[in-house]
């Protein structure tokens, strides 16, 4: 197996774009990356998107971005998996690379949800539950994830207010960021005092839909040089999958998924959760995130939130956590998420992270989940000295 | 959705029907062909236990397109008698009411309607046992 590196990255901003399609979003993304890496040749694009069917009655994604990005002719293709797209994308991508098939390879995300009503946008993500047995009840994914919130503070005994530092962390991060959909700051107080989305989860402790894209360049790690100063190696992947419903599962404080997909990771990349300086991680909602911390081996169960209010999370502490704002504050436009999290760990492994740069970052760690635990993908990556 | 897609799902929603794994003993909702845990594909519809106690349960707020006037509504994770586990609405109680480990039984409502001329969408609720 080959190693592969990242060349070239790409996003917008995410927010409600009115004015830009979900092509114009994709192509604005790409063009940026393609200008960055000034590489002749596509092999092959892989676009990360969950609901583009039911949010502009578009599929078919892969051939109408290589036609408008001006490709000639490559092999394209959606990669679909509720909200864990993204990730999935660029597993592929880096599978393509790795085995030797082809040397340069776009992958991106793009979601562009504003262009449905927020009930619609609802709809469209509960697609990536159970439509028989889930969504046919009424259930969406804030319920499902208040569901799991409370056995959770139910089993570790864990307050609404240490819970409630995670939105705060990751809203502290987004205000020095301006590519992030909320750049601003809340407080604990803030998040406790907004309405029920699905009671015992708030307003504030849940992600919420924007459009944007985001892309990466791939090729070979011995070719990487030839392109730029700052290649990144993409040093380890992990993906998994659990049942689709939650329901289903015995453990609900717990997500397998993500316990596989990142043991994989960890051992393909001979690192430890311990090394990692700097991780992105999916807080579709706070509990996911706050799950997804000890999942990943960060902290043990029932530490994550008492260690976010210690400030273990923030640049400069034990591991920087979602440094552009996390999906609560950067914004979580679904099938785009997974790339986000990995331009921001490129742009921290080269230094370029801005004012949440993490001094000295090596090893950076992207984590993305689809729906409540059913896809999980956790991608390392390490710096090149 | 269309009426076979519906319909092709009532024993399930009517009458609790899953599966049981003839190998392990562990049952489903809904049936499976496979066992997830001793992977056996010796499977035989079985009635599930109509009364159970709730493992975990929110109350939705801000509800998908075509629950709007159902709102606020209680959804659970419930675990039956027989050890399977089912999401449902519950019903016929203020949240207040429902606890970790509160016993409900399951009775037969509308879950929602499609329109003026559409599909009436009929199935399994619970609600506690006084």
């Amino acid at each position: 197996m080959r190693k592969v590196a990242v060349i070239a990255i790409g996003y917008t901003k995410i927010k409600e774009h009115w004015n830009l399609s979900i092509r114009d979003l994709f192509t604005e993304a790409a063009i940026t990356a393609l200008n960055e890496a000034a590489i002749d040749r596509v092999d092959a694009l892989y676009v990360g998107n969950m609901a583009s069917g039911y949010c502009q009655h578009q599929e078919h994604l892969g051939a109408l971005m290589a036609d408008y990005m001006g490709l000639k002719s490559p092999p394209a293709v959606k990669i679909e998996a509720a909200d864990a797209s993204g990730g999935m994308a660029l597993r592929e991508g880096f599978q393509a690379v790795a085995s030797g098939l082809h040397d340069f390879v776009v992958v991106g995300g793009v979601e562009k949800m504003s262009d449905v009503l927020t009930s619609d946008v609802t709809y469209a993500i509960a697609m990536g539950a159970d439509q028989e047995y889930e969504a046919f009840i009424g259930a969406t994914f804030a319920a499902l994830s208040a569901m799991v919130k409370r056995i959770y503070q139910h089993k570790y005994h864990v307050s609404d207010e240490l819970i409630a530092t995670l939105p705060v962390h990751c809203h502290e991060m987004a205000s020095k960021n301006p590519y992030a959909q909320y750049p601003f700051k809340i407080t604990v107080e803030q998040v406790l005092s907004s309405p029920f989305v699905a009671e015992p989860l708030r307003l504030l402790e849940c992600s919420s839909p924007g459009d944007g894209a985001a892309i990466l360049i791939l090729c070979p790690l011995e070719k990487a040089r030839n392109f730029t100063d700052t290649p990144v190696e993409i040093a380890g992947v992990g993906a998994a999958t659990d049942t689709i419903a939650l329901y289903q599962r015995d453990d609900l404080t717990t997500f397998k998924a993500i316990i596989e997909a990142a043991n994989m990771a960890y051992k393909m990349a001979r690192v430890e959760p311990g090394e990692v300086d700097v991780a992105e991680i999916h807080d579709s909602f706070s509990i996911t995130g706050i799950i997804s911390l000890e999942d990943l081996g960060f902290f043990e169960k029932g530490e994550a939130a008492k260690a976010i209010y210690e400030g273990e999370v923030a640049p400069g502490g034990k591991i920087a956590v979602n440094t552009f704002g996390g999906l609560k504050a950067r914004g979580h436009p679904a099938g785009a998420t997974g790339i986000y999290q990995a331009v921001e760990i490129v742009k921290q492994l080269r230094g370029e992270a801005g004012k949440n740069q993490v001094d000295g970052a090596e090893i950076g760690l992207t984590q993305n989940v689809g729906g409540v635990g059913g896809t999980a993908i956790v991608h390392i990556f390490r710096r090149l000295r | 959705m269309s009426v076979p897609r519906y319909w092709r799902e009532i024993p399930r929603r009517y009458r609790l029907i899953g599966s049981k794994c003839t190998n392990c003993g562990r049952t489903y909702f809904p049936p499976r062909n496979v066992c997830r845990e001793c992977g056996s594909k010796r499977m035989e519809e079985v009635k599930l236990s109509e009364r159970g106690k709730v493992i975990t349960w929110a109350v939705i707020y801000d509800p998908p397109r075509g629950f709007e006037k159902y709102v606020p509504y209680i959804i659970a994770i419930v675990e039956l008698d027989d050890g399977t586990r089912i999401m449902t609405q519950i019903t016929d109680c203020e949240p207040d009411e429902i606890r970790i480990g509160t016993r409900v039984y399951a009775v037969f409502r509308k879950i929602r309607e499609e329109g003026e001329s559409g599909i009436i969408y009929y199935g399994y609720k619970f609600k506690p046992l006084q």
